[in-house]
């Protein structure tokens, strides 16, 4: 599945754009925006989105390139990960207090 | 919340899996997220307030933008317009969230210069004088501000994210337009004229802004058991008259309400008669620039139309060119 | 605290229901590049030469905002309007030092011989072409003097460049791309391109021309003519990727250095200039 408010009747495609805030972190989505083409979608997400100096890096990915996983299938796509406690460490009570653990 | 309607979720045995799924989420105070399911009303509801609200931003501009070129010294040229900027960028903000709900740019601004769609009347007043950029920040943005903090905490996320984000870029149009005030005010006669005069002009639409009385909203309610909207009408506007009176009293201006006066029992300001006519006059498109502002939007519209064209011309091309550059090199190897 | 409280992330600002907006203390640069000396007489001129070419240019591109062609074009040459005011208020705000004037004094009420503006930023804002084809033009040459003008003798002069120089780098850029989209995109597009390139080469040639005070000024100042083979590289690239000749034809007469100026600029400072002089005296 695309993002949703991409629209092939657009004449300049829909963009969703990520800025990195500084660097050590993740780039984070922002929003979106407009352009014809790559090398203005960069620019604009620039002088859209880092007027006060809000990052240190952009990405832009044509909306229509991006899959989602499927909204109506959420619980199940998502299920599995409950129920396996074990994968974070607060699982194992058993060495609480012992340091550098 | 103590004064929201909650969504009426007694009668669960007839309605969907879907629904109860965000009607709990709505009453979780959880937020909807672009792909969920949603009632057709709720989205609907949603085009319409966030596509009206980018409509603003955008028509917004132009009062001030007015004023840019006439800006009495370099550092107001220059905030005014990052002001302005900004309102572009904030109008883009709302249009890609309203774009997550599927309404597209191009259908929202053909349908605002087309005169559709609708966008904040205050704009469709005038702003022959430099102190219009004072009291636009002081009232109009503070009056914006009031409705748009609550806005941050919308249930749609996509939403309450642009809000997020303009509240903190408007902090200083409001505080920029409240010291054009201040400067004016301890200016010459002319200066303080040219002030109390804009206040004056700008008072009642600014409160007009939070629109009609609640016995008389229609849609209020709903969007309130939505969760779109937090506060009331009326609510909102009180909170705003509270929050003038004393930053009047640091301008030194006189705010146009003789009725206004303070209530011991209720600890508010009271006020007076607002005079409706003049609302659904404007709101009607009948206001002293409702034609002018959109004829400038459609003229900015078509006059670019060539460009935006010419821009998606040049991407097919190029797009084509390196996808021949790719054929003949993997030919050659 | 009530339920509206939105904390709004890493900038550290905070609202309340009220629509209070608490803006935590943040360092803020320096809006204008000063320097700890006066300017001479000189010097003072020079700084005039290229701040009123950056006032006259931020004044022409603030009037594009909320006309352009697009939303994210309004921000875009929003962005360039206030970098080119910055550059204007550093540059005026350093010749007021010499009489002591300030850059308000410098901007409002100076009347149009005392301007030093180039003719090309004079040129009106015409279409999309024709501020696209004056940006490029005007950007490019602003690139190259900058860049060299960081190694002026004087401090100030070399700040003000220093800054400046990473700013017009992006305006370069924002107006090739621009020359190149419109120049290849539809036949609508090229021929108006081409219309305002030929229309603006007229004035390109009184960029690089030297006058008397750029002997006064050496090592200080950046002699225009030795601007001109590093502008005629930087452009030839962009012109052959866009598949447009270089225009020839006549040159202009120029003089805005000595106050001779087009008919447009009198237009432009009467517009800026009205509210300040309607109130002598008035601080704002």
């Amino acid at each position: 599945m695309t993002t949703p408010g991409d629209s092939a009747s657009e004449i300049w495609p829909l963009w969703e754009v990520f800025v990195r805030s500084n660097r050590g972190l993740s780039h984070v989505h922002v929003g979106s925006l407009h352009a014809p083409d790559e090398t203005l979608a960069v620019r604009n997400a620039r002088d859209l989105y880092t007027r006060r100096s809000e990052g240190v890096s952009v990405w832009v990915v044509p909306a229509a390139a991006i899959t989602t996983s499927d909204p109506d299938a959420k619980g199940a796509f998502f299920e599995s990960s409950a129920g396996k406690n074990y994968r974070h460490a607060s699982y194992y009570s058993k060495s609480e207090g012992v340091k550098h653990l | 919340m103590t004064n929201t309607i909650t969504p009426d979720t007694s009668a669960t045995a007839d309605i969907s899996v879907e629904e109860q799924q965000f009607n709990d989420l709505i009453e979780a105070d959880s937020r909807i997220e672009p792909r969920d399911w949603m009632p057709e009303g709720y989205r609907k509801s949603l085009v319409r307030q966030i596509s009206q609200h980018a409509h603003s931003e955008i028509i917004g501009m132009q009062p001030e933008s007015n004023w840019i070129t006439r800006a009495p010294s370099l550092k107001r040229k220059a905030i005014l317009m990052a002001k302005v900027q900004d309102e572009a960028g904030h109008g883009l903000y709302l249009y890609s969230a309203a774009q997550t709900l599927g309404a597209t740019r191009d259908d929202m601004t053909d349908a605002l210069i087309a005169g559709k769609a609708r966008y904040s009347s205050i704009f469709n007043y005038p702003t022959p004088t430099w102190a219009d950029m004072g009291s636009i920040g002081w009232l109009v943005d503070g009056a914006a501000i009031c409705n748009q903090v609550p806005l941050c905490r919308a249930s749609y996320g996509p939403y309450g994210r642009a809000m997020v984000r303009i509240c903190k870029e408007e902090s200083f149009h409001q505080r920029q337009g409240f010291e054009i005030l201040l400067e004016l005010m301890a200016g010459t006669q002319e200066q303080r004229q040219m002030a109390q005069e804009s206040v004056d002009r700008w008072y009642w639409p600014a409160l007009m802004m939070f629109g009609p009385p609640d016995d008389d909203s229609p849609n209020s309610a709903q969007s309130m058991a939505w969760k779109i909207k937090r506060h009331s009408n009326d609510e909102l506007r009180q909170r705003f008259v509270n929050m003038l009176v004393p930053q009047a009293a640091v301008l030194g201006v006189t705010l146009p309400d003789p009725d206004l006066h303070f209530n011991e029992q209720t600890q508010q300001w009271d006020l007076g008669e607002i005079d409706w006519t003049e609302f659904h006059e404007v709101l009607a498109g009948r206001g002293p620039n409702n034609a002018q502002r959109l004829q400038r939007r459609r003229d900015a519209h078509e006059d670019g139309a060539w460009v935006r064209d010419a821009a998606a011309a040049y991407a097919i091309k190029q797009t084509a060119r390196k996808q021949f550059a790719r054929t003949a090199e993997m030919a050659s190897k | 605290m009530s339920d509206d409280t939105v904390n709004i992330d890493s900038a550290g600002a905070d609202a309340d229901d009220h629509g209070h907006v608490a803006v935590a203390v943040t360092t803020l640069d320096a809006e204008l590049i000063e320097g700890t000396s006066n300017a001479t007489p000189d010097i003072a001129e020079y700084a005039l030469w290229l701040g009123d070419d950056a006032l006259v240019l931020a004044q022409q591109l603030g009037a594009w905002i909320s006309r352009a062609p697009e939303l994210e074009e309004d921000v875009a040459l929003g962005n360039v309007a206030l970098d080119l005011i910055g550059h204007a208020r550093s540059l005026l705000h350093y010749a007021g030092t010499a009489t002591n004037r300030t850059e308000d004094d410098l901007a409002y009420w100076r009347t149009e011989p005392d301007f030093r503006s180039l003719h090309i930023v004079e040129q009106p804002n015409g279409d999309f072409a024709h501020t696209i084809a004056r940006q490029f033009v005007v950007s490019h040459y602003v690139f190259e003097l900058y860049s060299r003008l960081r190694a002026s003798a004087d401090e100030t002069l070399a700040a003000i460049a220093a800054k400046a120089v990473k700013e017009v780098d992006y305006h370069r850029d924002h107006a090739s791309q621009w020359v190149l989209r419109l120049a290849q995109g539809t036949d609508e597009s090229r021929r108006r391109m081409i219309t305002a390139l030929s229309d603006l080469w007229p004035y390109v040639e009184e960029i690089f021309r030297d006058e008397p005070l750029i002997d006064r000024l050496e090592g200080i100042a950046v002699r225009p003519s030795s601007l001109r083979p590093a502008f005629d590289a930087a452009i030839a690239p962009v012109f052959a990727e866009a598949e447009v000749e270089l225009p020839s034809g006549f040159v202009a007469s120029g003089g805005g250095r000595i106050g001779k100026h087009s008919e447009h600029l009198a237009f432009l400072l009467a517009e800026m200039q009205v509210l300040t002089r309607a109130h002598p005296g008035a601080s704002w």
